[in-house]
């Protein structure tokens, strides 16, 4: 599907891609990288916008510096912003586009009807998109990259701005795009653990290098941990304390959450690998036994920075900062 | 795919909001017509009842009359490519200058403007229809009616060119096209060759109804019609510069707004200052000034240029005409502004990519 050589981006400031080499086969692939590490670069030089500074790439087989037309024309792009005039229904917005992908103009309509129903836009396709909710606009979006039937899509960000809910349905329609559509797609997050769920491969690139690439199972095998929080009883003034004591002593991993950085509210927030399912019943038996009130258990991922700190051994969990955004991202 | 952690986190988990396809479904070759159209037409059934998408179920397959699954269905036909692409951008360009294709409000501003610009004119034919015994031409020439008429043609170009160019700036829409097979090159000429088609419409409409009147009135025929042919020359010429004006103005502007005042005020200042400039240059005796001071707006430009190329009437005070030197520069600088609106264009649309 796609395969760079070398290829290296350099801005009169910043070096975007350090000599990126990666062969991205079809499925589903998750590209991974914080902000700024090169992500919407490497997509805009595999459309054949922006000229590599150096090296290589292929898309569908076509040479990126020569046939950028030919690869647009069988390619989608759904953009992270924003990028919908709020005067206009999805429909004529879709049918639009979808003639400026090449569509003769009866094809455009069949398709933009097609498309949007797919991705699950009913009768308010016909209404301005200004009154859309982000996620019916993430859906518009998505639509106007598929209407053409790509062979492959970029697809950057495409769960930003949405709540739990919205994000397991747009990764569902995401992982749909490949099964039922037979299009392979190229996705970008800076969560990895929403990507796991979703993607066949994962490419983690950072400051443009690459950082690892294989294959989803690979990540998730240490991806687990449970974040824990309890609280103090007059019996035990330091609840969360005494509780790791326990747990250690049970034979499970637990730390306090943020201690090194000595965050506010470093000691409050326990983090226990998950060994097996039995880890989930141990903690909820030690907190019962030892009387302590359960203020939360929930799943934490791994994020992208304990990937950079661990690149090639996933082995016990770093102890994590809390995470961007809070307990949302752990869903 | 990995199959689902148990999630027992979470306050409040979302049960029903589960719409993963089941993760060892058919596999990557879902166009595969084996696949069975049960198994989409549960995925299906599932992704209608998802809240956010629409709780009515029936009418979304069109009527309800009955639900076809007929799951997805690739694309094998012709794509026309980026020659095509451009044409329709065009096409749409043009027809958005009169708010066709969008909501019936946007098509009052330009419907009443077009009709006001053929107001004089219809008065004029019927002035030269009732005094034709008398009178052997039409009281307004074809070249000048477009002067005449500037701020009209002013106002339509500053509620124009700020929707044709500037929505999809504002609403960072043009990424969309420019991951498509058209280019810069492609959006840029499609966007001014629009607008600008769309002013000569607007402008060469009225010198027609004035034409079919002086035939009505059976004016000298071939006088007419080379005048009338002179005439669209120099609206097309207009088109050109005013459309190249107005979509500079306006792509500098994402702010809509402010992008109609900014249209206006180019337009309407430096003329009335011309105007000016030009009596006092007269009133003073610098007849050769007022020919050069006529450069300085566009709408002055183009009136120079007709009456020192295509034979029209000059507007400007005492009748004065460019020299022909003179004349040569007004050619120079309507080029100069035609190409240069294009350049500023290009580069403007240079960093508007993604």
């Amino acid at each position: 599907m796609i395969a760079t050589e070398g290829l290296t981006k350099r801005y009169p400031r910043v070096t975007a891609l350090d000599r990126l080499t990666v062969d991205i086969t079809p499925g589903v692939t998750g590209l991974v990288g914080a902000n700024g590490a090169g992500k919407s670069t490497l997509i805009k030089i595999l459309l054949g916008l922006a000229p590599a500074t150096e090296g290589r790439a292929r898309v569908l087989g076509l040479d990126v510096r020569t046939e950028g037309p030919a690869i647009r024309e069988r390619v989608g792009y759904m953009p992270e912003h924003d990028c919908l005039p709020p005067d206009v229904s999805a429909t004529e917005f879709v049918v639009h586009l979808a003639r400026m992908s090449g569509l003769p103009p009866t094809a455009a309509r069949e398709r933009t009807a097609d498309t949007l129903r797919h991705v699950g836009l009913y009768e308010e396709r016909y209404r301005p998109m200004g009154g859309y909710s982000t996620g019916m606009k993430q859906r518009v979006k998505l639509a106007q990259a598929l209407v053409h039937d790509p062979q492959l899509v970029f697809l950057d960000e495409p769960t930003n701005g949405l709540d739990p809910a919205g994000r397991d349905e747009m990764l569902g329609l995401i992982r749909r795009v490949h099964t039922d559509f037979g299009i392979s797609v190229l996705v970008t997050s800076h969560l990895l653990g929403e990507l796991e769920r979703t993607c066949d491969h994962v490419v983690v690139i950072d400051g443009g290098n690459l950082l690892r690439a294989s294959s989803t199972a690979d990540f998730t095998q240490a991806t687990a941990a449970l974040a824990v929080e309890v609280t103090d009883t007059d019996e035990h003034p330091h609840g969360t304390a005494v509780l790791r004591d326990r747990l250690v002593a049970d034979g499970l991993t637990a730390e306090f959450a943020g201690a090194e950085g000595g965050l506010p509210g470093a000691g409050h927030l326990l983090l226990v690998d998950v060994a097996d399912e039995a880890t989930h019943d141990a903690v909820r038996d030690a907190i019962a036994e030892l009387g302590l009130g359960l203020v939360r258990m929930e799943q934490r991922r791994h994020r992208i920075a304990e990937v950079f700190q661990q690149p090639s051994a996933p082995a016990p969990v770093p102890a994590a900062q809390p995470q961007k955004g809070g307990s949302g991202h752990a869903a | 795919m990995q199959p689902e952690h148990q999630r027992p986190d979470g306050p409040t988990p979302p049960p029903t909001t589960e719409p993963t396809p089941p993760p060892n479904q058919p596999g990557p070759q879902g166009r595969d017509p084996q696949d069975g159209p049960d198994s989409r037409g549960q995925r299906d059934q599932q992704y209608r009842q998802a809240p956010v998408s629409a709780p009515t179920e029936g009418g979304a397959q069109g009527g309800g009359a009955s639900i076809h699954n007929i799951g997805y269905r690739s694309y094998e036909g012709t794509r026309l490519g980026r020659g095509y692409a451009r044409r329709s951008l065009f096409a749409q360009s043009l027809r958005g200058g009169y708010g066709l294709g969008r909501s019936a409000k946007s098509k009052v501003m330009p419907m009443i403007l077009a009709a006001v610009m053929c107001v004089p004119a219809l008065i004029v034919v019927a002035v030269a229809i009732a005094t034709s015994d008398i009178v052997r031409e039409l009281s307004m020439d074809y070249r000048e009616y477009a002067t005449f008429l500037a701020p009209v043609i002013g106002l339509y170009l500053a509620a124009m060119a700020p929707q044709s160019v500037s929505r999809d700036l504002r609403f960072h829409t043009v990424p969309l096209y420019f991951s498509r097979p058209i280019e810069r090159v492609d959006y840029v000429l499609a966007k001014y060759a629009g607008m600008a088609s769309a002013l000569f419409v607007f402008t060469a409409v009225p010198l027609l109804v004035l034409y079919a009147g002086a035939l009505l009135a059976e004016l000298d025929f071939a006088e007419q019609t080379a005048a009338f042919a002179l005439g669209l020359v120099s609206v097309a010429v207009l088109s050109l510069v005013y459309a190249g004006v107005g979509l500079v103005v306006a792509a500098l502007t994402p702010r809509r707004g402010f992008g109609v005042a900014a249209i206006i005020a180019v337009l309407t200042i430096p003329y009335f200052a011309v105007n000016t400039v030009q009596v006092i240059a007269w009133d003073q005796g610098a007849t050769e000034a007022v020919g050069w001071l006529g450069l300085a707006s566009p709408t002055s430009l183009v009136a120079g240029f007709t009456s020192a190329f295509l034979d029209g009437p000059s507007s400007f005070v005492d009748g004065i005409e460019p020299s022909t030197g003179v004349g040569f520069v007004y050619l120079v600088v309507v080029l100069a502004l035609v190409a240069g609106s294009y350049a500023v264009l290009m580069a403007r649309y240079r960093k508007a990519g993604l």
